[in-house]
């Protein structure tokens, strides 16, 4: 990207543009999955398997099949094509065959001709099994002898999926340099996505293939999964996403699953098939993010500059691969955190266990360590009698450093001027101070102060540079208007916003004249999955591409039009250069290009700079660029009950150019309610390997009342120079800093070390119990 | 059975069934789909809609309670065939992610401001508590309520917003 990009006077790239499907949306004319139907239509349900490991003896869907309103029923031996959910290996099954791996499994499918009958007749099925030794566990699954729950040939070794390395330096000589050396174990459960929209999809035959509609975050996914079990090229498949209640990673690969299961009823069937899972449903068998036991040791000099680290972490990854093997890379990268550390020793396991595959979740893995490291500095902030700030700006990350994995920083590092920032905001010293007047007032009550710093990643990384790619689609109407056509999604992050602002701006034309075009994967370039904090700084590239070329030919064609040598074009206007006077609207323009036959189409195309990583010693340079945060929070405990409030919070991002600063803030704040559930509400209880409670009862997501009432939210922009107009990600870093700052204010506040989320009541009264 | 009321405005006589929820007659019978069902037993307040100027969430409202009744959905609010004021007040403070959450919480609003008229951002988180939202962290939402509620009251005709956040 030119240099003069980033240092561009912008119209539109910055400023607080309405969302331009916010008016859909309020008036409630916005169509999610479940408020569409098609002529003919059938429900789809489940059934699914009761036992976390068993082999299947008799499956009887006679009674099932007798019901009156069932049109069909699906079993293994009915899929057309392959019988798998191909995410990044192909070891899960979209039915069972001849051994349930986890409660909750799909065994068999119904269609039926209302919701009420699919119901009914799924609670028909007989189904008979004998039980094998289940292990749910991950420490338990790695012992010798354990029951075998990984397929083999998607496993390094017995239940280990997968193993990850960091060897940097050397971690024993680091050691043994060290002054000061810290220690511990932590212990993350389940994370729920909880968005408001459950999962759904409708599949339907159309001339030569299938079409699928539904809540989705990555089309193409979705494409290769159903022509892969209906046995049909690419090219018969196309995927429509429609509008999206909320992702969080939970809608990455798992609407894979269910559009292949409505696919091959409605294949069967020949009429249209829609799944739209209940919450109970959704809870029990959707990914979630991955429970971790994560150990770390930490190393400094007596100055408080770090020396050495070893960590070694096992996450949780239930029956099958699907997204464990990325979702532990990014872990593996993220663990060291974001500083300066010479030696660095990590060891990374994702582990098979009988318990419901975990996948992707805003973070992808990094909120688990991150809660470790983050405990770790304040640890040794503690050893050192050191101001836990200043331990992290003495070695937080700077430009031309050196990441965990060997990579030198060379440009937008934002990290120095976010702590900074935050530590002004919140007048650190004085919010110290005023706690410690509080605390020393108060008899049942006790304040706390934490702060946490993270890195992120942007983009899929060294291990997938593969999918960072994106093409877009612009095409010049005749009135002067503008279609843009990309292949990612909108699930409430406010993507097409942020990519109609970035076409407007570089075409120079109005943001009400541009449109994005609804996606569809047979009508739309591929741009890539809709994760990794990506589509603002790849997809953006790829329509910025587009949209330079358009204007290209547009002003060329103006130069005619005009008869001059140079024009300028903005705000939905032409004039010949120096002559404003002159000026006519770009429609006009528009219009003579389409009378003489110019055209009016370009595409754009982008990729992530160049990365590279060596699996024997994790050293290379695993992300093209990183996101920054400094997240403050004071929570206030009530040492009788436990219970814990977040009074404010203070967080400060490095994002590079900020597109959007309303839609970003709506953002972070958002993240920071996600990361405060995670720390001090949510958790979800298992037994014997069933979830216990599937819903919104017992399992509790923040409302208006637990976040604070007062939030500051502000952007250092370090502007990256391979994203549009500088930009870099966003989505996932909120949530990353947010639950780390609001674990480390609840153990400041109750003078005990929090080594486990969630810090429910009765774990914050063991916390000042053992104080 | 048959029941008759006021729907958005409009009398209108249904068919229903005793078993039958308000949502579903809302949803699939009226085929108005802009009141949204998020967890089916009343914990996440996405499917309220107003039975006589009430909030009441409708995956736990029999239909044929709303015999005699006026039901309001989002599809019934507007104003002068524009967007109402708390619809206008949610898309300029970015009030809006995901959007399914949304009709419930502008329709608990609407509730909230017809009895009070000037709520202290207090009041509105505490009347919100019974919508949830996984998206905007409700900083935007209480910011869209409390812009309504000063159109409402028509002390508004021009808000600037602040650049940042207080």
């Amino acid at each position: 990207m030119a240099e003069e990009i980033l240092t561009a006077e912008t119209r539109l790239v910055g400023k607080e543009a309405a969302r331009l499907d916010a008016v859909a949306k309020v008036r409630g004319q916005a169509r999610y999955a479940d408020d569409l139907s098609f002529p003919g239509m059938l429900f789809v349900k489940a059934i699914r398997a009761d036992r976390p490991h068993a082999r299947i003896i008799t499956l009887d869907l006679s009674w099932a099949e007798r019901h009156p309103r069932v049109v069909c029923v699906v079993t293994p031996e009915d899929i057309p094509g392959e019988n798998v959910v191909p995410v990044i290996y192909r070891d899960m099954p979209l039915l069972a065959v001849g051994v349930v791996r986890y409660v909750g499994e799909p065994l068999a499918l119904i269609g039926a001709e209302t919701p009420e009958a699919a119901e009914e007749a799924a609670a028909l099925a007989q189904v008979t099994y004998e039980d094998l030794p289940a292990v749910l566990d991950p420490l338990e699954a790695i012992r010798e002898g354990a029951p075998q729950v990984a397929v083999p040939e998607a496993a390094e070794a017995g239940n280990i999926f997968t193993h990850m390395v960091i060897r940097k330096g050397d971690a024993e000589r680091g050691f043994a340099e060290a002054d000061v050396i810290v220690e511990g174990e932590y212990r993350t459960g389940y994370q729920e996505h909880a968005y408001l929209e459950p999962q759904g999809v409708i599949a339907v035959p159309e001339e030569g293939g299938m079409a699928i509609y539904g809540t989705l975050q990555c089309p193409f996914y979705v494409q290769n999964a159903v022509a892969a079990v209906l046995g049909l090229p690419l090219s018969k498949v196309r995927v429509v996403p429609t509008a999206t209640g909320g992702g969080f990673g939970g809608k990455e690969d798992v609407p894979s699953q269910l559009a292949a299961m409505a696919a091959v009823v409605a294949a069967k069937s020949g009429r249209p098939a829609k799944l739209v899972y209940d919450r109970a449903e959704d809870i029990i068998s959707t990914s979630k993010r991955h429970p971790g036991v994560i150990r770390y040791r930490t190393g400094t000099k007596r100055d408080g500059t770090l020396v050495a680290v070893e960590i070694e972490f096992y996450y949780n990854a239930g029956a099958y691969q699907t997204l464990s093997s990325a979702v532990l890379w990014r872990a593996l990268v993220h663990a060291p955190g974001p500083y300066r550390i010479p030696h660095v020793k990590v060891d990374a396991y994702s582990v098979a266990t009988n318990t419901v595959p975990c996948g992707a979740f805003r973070g992808f893995g990094s909120p688990q360590v991150i809660f470790a490291h983050e405990s770790q500095m304040d640890e040794l902030a503690g050893r050192l009698g050191m101001d836990p700030l200043e331990l992290r700006r003495k070695n937080a990350l700077r430009e031309g450093d050196e990441t965990a994995t060997g990579q030198v920083l060379t440009e937008s590092v934002g990290l120095p001027q976010a702590i900074e920032r935050a530590a002004e905001l919140c007048g650190w010293k004085g919010l110290r101070r005023e706690v410690d007047e509080f605390n020393r007032q108060k008899k049942f009550r006790r304040r706390g102060v934490g702060i946490s710093t993270v890195m992120y990643g942007v983009g899929m990384g060294a291990k997938a540079p593969l999918l960072d790619k994106a093409g877009a689609y612009l095409k010049l109407e005749a009135d002067g208007s503008v279609t843009v056509a990309v292949g990612n999604t909108e699930m409430g992050q406010g993507a097409t916003t942020v990519l109609a602002q970035i076409a407007a701006e570089t075409l120079g034309v109005k943001l009400s004249d541009v449109q994005l075009a609804p996606v569809d994967t047979s009508r739309v370039p591929d741009s890539g999955p809709t994760v990794a904090s990506r589509t603002t700084t790849v997809a953006g590239a790829a329509v910025l591409d587009a949209a330079r070329k358009l204007r290209a030919r547009v002003e060329a064609a103006a130069r005619g039009f005009f008869g001059v040598d140079e024009v300028e074009i903005s705000d939905s206007q032409v004039w010949p250069s120096g002559e404003p006077g002159k000026a006519v609207p770009l429609s006009e323009v528009a219009h003579w290009m389409w009378v003489h036959n110019w055209d009016l189409g370009a595409t754009g195309w982008a990729e992530g700079a160049p990365v590279d990583w060596d699996p024997d010693t994790g050293l290379g340079k695993a992300y093209f660029v990183y996101a920054y945060a400094c997240h403050i929070a004071e929570v206030e405990v009530d040492l009788l009950t436990g219970e814990v409030h977040v009074r404010r919070f203070w967080a400060v991002h490095d994002s590079g150019r900020i597109v959007n600063p309303a839609l970003a803030r709506g953002q972070v704040a958002g993240g920071i309610a996600q990361g405060i559930g995670y720390a001090l509400m949510e958790e979800l209880k298992s037994e014997g390997g069933r979830i216990v409670a599937p819903s919104f009862t017992a399992y509790h997501i923040p409302t208006s009342m637990d976040v604070p009432a007062e939030f500051v939210i502000e952007f250092v922009e370090a502007p990256y120079s391979g994203g549009p107009y500088g930009a870099k990600g966003l989505g996932e870093v909120p949530l990353m800093a947010a639950h780390a700052a609001v674990a480390n204010a609840v153990s400041q506040a109750t003078g005990g070390r929090l080594r486990e989320y969630p810090a429910l009541p009765e774990r914050v009264l063991e916390l000042v119990e053992g104080a | 059975m048959r029941i008759k009321f006021v729907f958005n405005g409009r009398e209108i006589e249904v068919e229903t069934h005793p078993g039958r929820r308000l949502i579903d007659l809302l949803r699939a019978d009226l085929g108005l789909t802009g009141t949204k069902e998020g967890c089916g037993e009343g914990e996440c307040g996405a499917c309220t809609v107003l039975v006589d100027g009430k909030p009441r969430l409708s995956c736990l409202t029999a239909a044929i309670q709303a015999e005699g009744r006026e039901v309001l959905t989002i599809e019934g609010l507007r104003e002068n065939g524009g967007l109402h004021p708390i619809q206008r007040a949610f898309v300029e403070t970015a009030g809006v992610q995901c959007g399914f959450c949304t009709p419930g919480f502008i329709m608990a609003t609407y509730a909230l401001l017809k009895e009070n008229p000037d709520p202290t951002p207090e009041e509105v988180r505490a009347w919100l508590s019974g919508n949830l939202c996984r998206c905007t962290g409700y900083q935007q939402i209480v910011e869209a309520v409390l812009l309504a509620a000063k159109y409402l009251r028509g002390d508004a005709l021009r808000v600037t917003r602040n650049e940042k956040t207080p």
